[in-house]
């Protein structure tokens, strides 16, 4: 089976301008609190989610905007939503992190791992009243660490549910690198609660939507749970104002606030080695460098590598951006109008 | 005397207790980033960045606080402690009896809490009526920068568990990583005393579970902590105005509580009002309340809690968290009833 490219596109495309769209209302105050934005991710949500159908569920975490986009829900319900208004998805009780949408058996958190176990429960619901219907669990490598995370693997493996998790691994667990608080492989650690446990180009859609196809099949047809894990990017950092984010986007005046107390504590009497108060300093220099990598040298981006494919269809591809950009400028004035 | 920020004089306490104890260790989400200044002082052994594995760093702080160490675990938000209560609830708390009195768990869990930043109710709880509930568990929430300090070196000094919680609105790293996020197109209601202000040249810790009046009066007794002191306190002035004399007590610790400290002020008043930013039922106020008529008070009483979940809006936020404005509403209504 093939995916039907253009519908591909249009999805990643639909997200990426909506979430950009957030990001402004943002920077403007009109949303409030924090804002995780999936901006990086948009390979994975839809090689997945364009597979769903009625009566499939969807357990999300604090990124949880792009699977309620490309899920059908109304954008400007969504907008109206972080905005706090009366009239939003959630009637402005929820915002970005708890959004839920019970005719599409879809429910956030933002409680880091919580997505395993409520896939778990909205799969062991499927296996009573809904046969052939599926659960997914979007979660990052960081929540990977999570204690329910791991015993929802094992009671989906169990009770051979049909679950599908999946592991959005950008390598950050907020500021912390993933690797430096993550031992042995996620990929082999899914395989050992005994289920199939792929790991997929977490920036190329076409893949995403074929492995996912598998692991969607095998749960229909109740065989039980799959794990896949895709490597994808978090442009915007963890949250948008990310304070390595911020210093590698602004770093004099970031540097300028950081600097001097840093440089106070390094020099006092009393502390560890002067070894160990370097290696610290490298830790911090080496974060600090690696989002500037990630910054200003990754030209990678999900959505530009699935343009490049469909290179040759032009005119097609520019009616979809068209359509898209139409769509999300209306919502945006449907939610706020006169903005 | 120096002038300090909340979370700078928490973190020039914990500093000064670290130079002296290297068994003191900090350990959670983040902190290489968090306490970039510790961690580049003390250096990664002392000041140990986690996975976010809650229930499992909560779990070996409480047994390596049994064996020797003093870890100062960090829960990010207090709402995430519900993933790793049970190290709490079923260990820490319980080590001290269950071991005839041979064994405790000096641990403290730092952790943020509050709301007045559009976060959502996930992220915005205070849970300390929740969490002191638990016998074994001391509780403390500092309102100044004075006692966040003070109240650090208290909570390292005491040789059972202790969670000290940390207002988001008081401490501004918080509240810009989680509410501005390096904006400048959203503001917050800060309380200016409680976000900077003098603290001792040397910390020291204060005593255990003793509250302070913040401000003297006879015809009402205001009973709050953390934020809600703050918010008193500016509903006392305007009150004042209506020749009405509030007297506001910052508890400062939840578990001890100083419920002699109450006593005496509404021996003197007759009339108590409870402001909590916790949930209004089962908890704070109505435990302050119990407590005195079980020694035979008579007096008036009201509250000012939070009474649901904490919305995400901005504006139904407003409302739900006790505010100047509610406070005065209450008191009013107190005030217009006949003293027992």
């Amino acid at each position: 089976m093939e995916p039907d490219l253009f519908m591909l596109y249009r999805q990643m495309l639909r997200s990426r301008l909506f979430e950009e769209a957030v990001m402004e209302l943002w920077n403007e105050g009109r949303i409030s609190g924090e804002m995780h934005l999936a901006i990086g991710e948009e390979a994975i949500c839809p090689g997945v989610c364009t597979q769903l159908r009625d009566g499939d569920a969807l357990a999300l975490d604090h990124r949880g905007t792009p699977p309620l986009v490309m899920r059908g829900v109304s954008l400007v319900l969504l907008l109206k939503e972080f905005l706090g208004s009366p009239d939003g998805l959630c009637r402005g009780w929820g915002g970005h992190m708890h959004l839920f949408a019970p005719e599409r058996l879809t429910a956030s958190s933002g409680i880091v791992g919580a997505a395993g176990p409520t896939a778990v429960g909205f799969a062991l619901a499927h296996q009573h009243l809904r046969a052939g219907a599926v659960a997914v669990a979007f979660f990052g490598d960081g929540a990977a660490n999570q204690g329910m995370l791991m015993e929802a693997m094992n009671l989906a493996s169990a009770w051979k549910l049909p679950a599908i998790f999946v592991c959005k691994d950008n390598q950050w667990a907020i500021t912390t690198r993933s690797a430096s608080v993550t031992g042995g492989d996620l990929v082999a650690r899914a395989a050992s609660f005994g289920m199939p446990a792929v790991e997929v180009d977490g920036m190329d859609a076409v893949a995403v939507w074929k492995t996912a196809a598998t692991a969607i099949a095998r749960a229909r047809t109740g065989e039980g749970p799959s794990f896949i894990k895709g490597c994808c990017l978090r442009s915007e950092g963890h949250f948008l104002g990310d304070p390595l984010v911020r210093v590698a986007r602004h770093p004099i005046s970031e540097i300028t606030e950081i600097a001097p107390p840093l440089i106070k504590a390094v020099g006092k009497f009393s502390g560890t080695t002067l070894a160990a108060r370097a290696e610290s300093l490298m830790k911090i220099t080496e974060l600090i460098g690696t989002t500037v990598k990630e910054q200003y040298l990754v030209k990678d981006d999900p959505l530009k590598r699935l343009r490049d494919t469909l290179g040759a269809q032009k005119k097609e591809c520019e009616q979809i951006e068209e359509q898209c950009r139409r769509e999300i400028l209306q919502a945006v004035e449907d939610a706020l109008p006169g903005r | 005397m120096r002038e300090m920020s909340f979370a700078g004089a928490i973190e020039d306490a914990l500093a000064q207790a670290m130079a002296k104890d290297s068994r003191i260790v900090v350990m959670g989400e983040d902190v290489h980033m968090l306490r970039v200044n510790l961690f580049a002082r003390f250096g990664k052994d002392r000041v140990r960045s986690t996975p976010i594995s809650e229930a499992a760093f909560l779990g070996a702080a409480v047994a390596a606080a049994m064996a020797g160490l003093k870890p100062v675990a960090e829960i990010m938000m207090v709402d995430f402690i519900a993933v790793a209560v049970d190290a709490l609830l079923n260990h820490a708390a319980k080590l001290e009896r269950f071991s005839g009195g041979n064994w405790k768990a000096p641990v403290v869990v730092r952790t943020a809490c509050g709301g007045g930043y559009g976060d959502g109710g996930q992220h915005e709880q205070c849970l300390w009526g929740w969490l002191a509930h638990i016998p074994g568990l001391a509780v403390v929430v500092p309102s100044t920068p004075a006692d966040a300090g003070a109240l650090m070196l208290s909570a390292l000094e005491h040789d059972g568990p202790v969670v000290y919680l940390e207002h988001k609105l008081l401490a501004d790293y918080w509240l810009d990583y989680l509410g501005a996020g390096g904006r400048k197109s959203v503001s917050f209601d800060v309380p200016a005393a409680g976000a900077k202000g003098p603290v001792p040249d040397q910390w020291e810790s204060v005593p255990w579970g003793k509250a302070v009046i913040r401000k003297d009066g006879s015809d009402l007794t205001i009973a709050s902590l953390g934020v809600s002191v703050h918010r008193a306190s500016e509903a006392a002035e305007d009150l004042a105005k209506e020749g009405i004399a509030a007297e506001v007590i910052d508890l400062r610790s939840v578990a001890p509580l100083d419920i002699e400290a109450i006593s005496d002020s509404v021996a003197k008043t007759a009339r108590l009002m409870v402001v909590d930013e916790d949930y209004k039922e089962f908890g704070l106020s109505g435990e302050i309340a119990a407590q005195l008529l079980e020694r035979g008070l008579s007096f008036r009483y009201g509250r000012v809690c939070t009474e649901d979940t904490v919305p995400y809006a901005r504006h139904l936020e407003d409302e739900a968290l006790p505010s100047r404005g509610r406070i005065v509403q209450a008191a009013r209504t107190l005030m217009s009833q006949r003293k027992p």
